[in-house]
């Protein structure tokens, strides 16, 4: 058989849901094409349910991730950044049609994108020591602040910077034990989900991270009303829907991470990780010690 | 529903002797599994939505039997169940009671205590729950503990080894001695155990066995087995007490029990009764549920159906 006779084949691309690869509930597909317009290949629109079922996914995943030891979750978040470099040509790709790139260009954002893994990797067993620590107090208990995670919590992935820019809101919330939902950029969801791919084989237990794609206003908006979400940035969403969702979401008080304008190449600081984490304070008494090397 | 005289004569006829029994049982027509598991599959794919949903959510509700039966079960969470039995969700009192609480025998003062006047009724499992294995006599002891506290209801189990061995005529004994002990004041529903009852045949002869001897309702399972109720045995059970209220008049109602867990399993079971049994049926005085998980769900697609919002978890009560 020579090539010019081959048939190319088409990837469908799915959602990413509890660590499984669904279609959309509702069936639906929408044409995702490149920056000149030309047709990429169908995905996945997304209906409400497929967001309720997310959230359902990361909120079963909860316990788990946040359970597990920081420097686990080092560990994992360190093997995506493995992971990546092997897939880094269909990254560079998908970056390049996805945003009109040229290939180096491309090629800098995933190798970007890749380290940026590796710094947030790095902070999961480091950041309760800057934001937590013991606190100063006037009588005999210890008082111990630490950095909890806050839930789960829906990402609104930038529509301008399909990968680079989603690595960047998505690292920091699960790096801190949280749970994630997020919603790819609408006009270019395919790097996304080709991240999904690399995440469900690289220890990342099913249901920490969930991918959808779809029309991010119609999905975001039954989210931001979710009573079992605890969070929700807002990095993808235009002004106008921006204010819509933080109506949506303060009835039950989520926190808000509202969208601002972002250097995506920058060193990241902490700012988006402090963003989904609590901050809980116990105070401990303590005492004369007994025979038995306790007070009590 | 008229009665069919000669039909029911013959019906007294059967449970004369263990032969006639057996003849009767083995004469029933055998199951097509194959096509009542296609029909439970075809009935659970109906889309209930917007106004029917939320009266099937509804009528799920007041169907619940609350059910805790723990060997840790505490004064304090019996306690509980009730107020939730009785007020399922506080943030919205338009919300049906549940149908029951369901706990162990000695726990029925305390449930009693805690749903006083509110309608909704104790039940409690008996005779040696959940295996069933003890003599006859604690079996009743057991039995006439309950009702003595004040029980409404008694959830019998069935002796499967008895039944496994052939011995119909000893079962039905039992159950009669056991409706004996309830008196006027208790109703009883007996327990199959259909997991361990290995077919469809099987589960079809125990239900008409339970049924001539008196059962108020035919229920699947303890809840303490891997298999419990499931689309196609309450199917079969459902097609049991039609066809038995066709013969003799008598209506006895249906209680699948443990493994429904959403709202949209209890739909689907709903569909199942409405379609097989009837609508005579689709009340907590016929069809019941025996769950205690499932009320939570509920409560969420309540709240969903009511606020457009999807609820959680943290919005109702553990238990």
């Amino acid at each position: 058989m020579s090539d010019a006779t081959r048939l190319s084949v088409f990837k469908t691309y799915k959602l990413y849901v509890g660590g499984k690869f669904p279609r959309s509930e509702s069936g639906r597909v929408y044409e995702v094409t490149d920056s000149k317009g030309n047709w990429l290949a169908n995905a996945p629109l997304s209906s409400r349910k497929d967001a309720r079922d997310a959230v359902v996914a990361a909120r079963k995943a909860f316990g788990g991730w946040s359970g597990a030891t920081a420097y686990n979750r080092g560990q994992v978040l360190y093997r995506v950044a493995e992971m990546l470099e092997g897939r880094r040509e269909q990254f560079v790709r998908e970056v390049a049609d996805a945003e009109g790139l040229s290939k180096s260009k491309a090629a800098a954002q995933v190798d970007a994108a890749i380290d940026r893994w590796v710094w947030y990797a790095g902070w999961t067993d480091k950041i309760a020591q800057v934001v937590g620590g013991g606190n100063p107090v006037a009588g005999p208990y210890f008082n111990l602040s630490s950095p909890e995670p806050t839930g789960v919590v829906v990402v609104l992935a930038p529509q301008e910077s399909s990968f680079l820019g989603l690595v960047s809101v998505l690292a920091p919330v699960i790096a801190t034990g949280n749970t994630a939902v997020v919603i790819a950029g609408e006009k270019s969801p395919l790097p996304a989900l080709s991240l999904a791919e690399v995440l469900a084989t690289s220890d990342v237990p099913g249901g920490v991270v969930n991918v959808l794609s779809g029309r991010t206003a119609e999905i975001a908006t039954p989210l931001a009303a979710h009573q079992d979400v605890n969070a929700i940035d807002l990095a993808g969403a235009d002004e106008e829907l921006a204010k819509e969702l933080e109506i949506a979401a303060a009835d039950n008080l989520k926190r808000v991470l509202r969208p601002q304008p972002v250097d995506y190449s920058a060193t990241p600081g902490i700012d988006r990780m402090t963003a989904f984490l609590e901050t809980k304070t116990v105070w401990h008494p303590t005492g004369s010690l007994g025979a038995s090397g306790s007070a009590y | 529903m008229p009665t069919n005289a000669p039909t029911a004569a013959i019906l007294s006829d059967v449970t004369s002797s263990d032969s006639t029994l057996r003849r009767f049982l083995h004469g029933l027509p055998g199951v097509d599994a194959v096509g009542l598991e296609a029909r439970a599959a075809s009935l659970g794919t109906r889309s209930i939505k917007t106004t029917a949903k939320a009266y099937a959510i509804d009528l799920a509700i007041s169907m619940v039997d609350l059910t805790t039966l723990e060997g840790a079960d505490t004064p304090g969470k019996v306690r509980a169940l009730g107020a939730k039995a009785v007020l399922p969700d506080p943030t919205d009192r338009t919300t049906p009671t549940t149908a029951a609480v369901c706990v162990y025998p000695d726990m029925v003062a305390v449930a009693k205590e805690a749903v006083a006047g509110s309608g909704v009724k104790v039940a409690s499992v008996a005779t040696a729950f959940p295996a069933g294995r003890a003599a006859l006599e604690v079996k009743l002891a057991d039995v006439r503990d309950a009702v003595a506290a004040g029980a409404d209801e008694i959830d019998m189990v069935i002796d499967r080894g008895a039944f496994l061995a052939g011995k119909y005529l000893k079962v039905y004994d039992e159950i009669v001695a056991v409706k004996e002990a309830c008196g006027t004041s208790a109703r009883l529903k007996v327990i199959f155990e259909t997991g361990e009852l290995s077919t469809y045949d099987n589960i079809r002869r125990a239900s008409w066995l339970g049924m001539l001897a008196g059962a108020d309702f035919i229920k699947t399972s303890t809840g303490k087995v891997a298999v419990n109720a499931t689309p196609a045995n309450t199917l079969l059970m459902l097609e049991a007490v039609r066809d038995f209220r066709a013969q003799t008049g008598v209506q006895v109602g249906v209680k699948p029990a443990g493994g429904i867990r959403t709202s949209k399993d209890a739909i689907k079971f709903l569909v199942l009764v409405n379609e097989t049994a009837g609508p005579d049926w689709l009340d907590n005085h016929w069809f019941r549920f025996g769950a205690s998980s499932l009320l939570n769900d509920l409560l969420m697609q309540r709240q969903k159906l009511a606020t457009g919002r999807y609820s959680g978890p943290d919005y109702v009560t553990v238990d």
